[in-house]
């Protein structure tokens, strides 16, 4: 377990996945449980779940908004200059500037190009952030308000908090494989790849196997609910040269446990050497 | 009054174009002087906010009616503010359309669509 200590072999570890229900959240929570002094954090802040597990208390909530433009109509004089700027078609003008703040990507530059300095930047709260404490494993977790458009802020916002952790991160990521999962991953060293044994779960590992390589992240799979049957996504590493760092059997004892929201490691000895065994496959980094 | 209608070609024998935003060209037929023009649609390539380009474009050129199989939320808020009334084609050839307006047969489009979207992260 050398490679968990503190700062100078802290190692970032972003599990990912592709298709959801794979088994991402089983996966973190559990490692993050058996490291010590491991720190859990959620990304997938649309549909945040590691807490409902962890249940963590000392919560410190910290609320996150993006910039969003408001005109000043009456210094305004319709140049334009800002609906010819925006990229993002976030601005009209029809007699006065119209903002369309969903589509806005609050890049603040109609900020800069406005000549009579007619735009300012006002706050659009999006979500938060919530730390707590269970069990002395510190949980950071991101939550996105409904209705808000994306939640890259937020996850740029805990990515930022993990940079300055001290012990080893384990991130839990969303589903799938865009913006959102590229910010979750930026600051891993290292990523695991959960997959179930299904052609449509080897189809979504190609798609986050293809997204690490191109972040040259180094990575390995974990193949989940393996019933002893042919594993499409085991066929899929052996012909891509992929390191398969465990195998854990399909097991119902395991969904009872998740459905009655308890940790497996922390409820059982057989999940928590399971784990453990995980932990020490995972290779040393830098 | 000049009226604006999205086409698949830059000609008058074209078919109506079924998409409003991303639409290749509109025909802008102006009333006053029976002349037609065609104007290139810069917003048909945008990766996101196509429909209030698009609608900007036609607020640019001072249009007064829009004739369209669908339009969406976004698009719509643009023109309404701009005083640009948006009516439902029926027809599958442009001209068809434009005379069915004139004749005072077409329907202004009521149900607007929440809008396609285009990813946003």
């Amino acid at each position: 377990m050398s490679i968990f200590k503190k700062k100078e072999n802290k190692t970032i570890i972003a599990v990912l996945s592709g298709k959801g229900g794979t088994g991402k959240t089983l996966v973190s929570v559990n490692l993050a449980c058996v490291i010590p002094g491991a720190v859990y954090a959620d990304c997938d802040v649309e549909e945040p779940n590691g807490h409902l597990f962890f249940k963590p208390i000392n919560l410190k909530k910290k609320e996150i908004g993006i910039l969003i433009p408001s005109i000043n109509e009456e210094k305004c004089t319709g140049c334009t200059k800002c609906v010819e700027f925006c990229k993002f078609n976030a601005l009209a003008y029809v007699g006065r500037v119209m903002v369309f703040e969903e589509i806005c990507h609050y890049c603040g530059g109609c900020t800069i190009v406005c000549p009579e300095k007619a735009i300012t930047e006002v706050n659009l709260n999006i979500g938060k952030v919530v730390i707590g404490d269970s069990e002395g494993t510190r949980i950071i977790s991101g939550f996105l308000n409904v209705g808000s458009v994306s939640g890259v802020p937020i996850i740029k916002d805990i990515q930022k908090q993990i940079k300055e952790e001290e012990h080893t991160v384990i991130v839990d990521c969303p589903p799938g494989s865009a913006c959102a999962v590229m910010e979750s991953v930026q600051s891993s060293d290292y990523c695991i790849l959960v997959a179930e044994p299904t052609i449509f779960g080897s189809h979504n590992l190609d798609m986050v196997y293809k997204l690490v390589t191109l972040f040259k992240k180094p990575c390995g799979v974990i193949l989940n609910k393996c019933d002893g049957n042919e594993n499409p996504s085991e066929e899929y590493c052996k012909r891509n040269g992929i390191d398969i760092i465990a195998e854990i059997p399909y097991d119902s004892e395991l969904s009872d446990i998740n459905g009655n929201g308890e940790i497996a490691a922390r409820v059982s000895q057989k999940y928590k050497d399971i784990f453990m065994n995980i932990a020490e496959k995972i290779p040393k980094v830098k | 009054m000049k009226i604006a209608l999205p086409v698949d070609e830059k000609n008058e024998n074209s078919r109506i174009c079924v998409s409003y935003g991303r639409a290749p060209y509109y025909m802008i037929f102006d009333s006053d002087s029976a002349k037609v023009e065609f104007v290139q649609n810069t917003a048909a390539d945008s990766a996101g906010g196509a429909g209030i380009k698009a609608a900007q474009l036609l607020v640019n050129h001072k249009v007064n009616i829009l004739i369209t199989e669908r339009c969406g939320q976004n698009a719509a808020d643009v023109l309404i503010a701009g005083n640009i009334k948006i009516y439902r084609a029926t027809k599958a050839l442009v001209m068809d359309n434009l005379k069915a307006f004139l004749q005072g047969e077409l329907e202004e489009l009521s149900d607007i669509h929440p809008g396609y979207h285009g990813h946003k992260n």
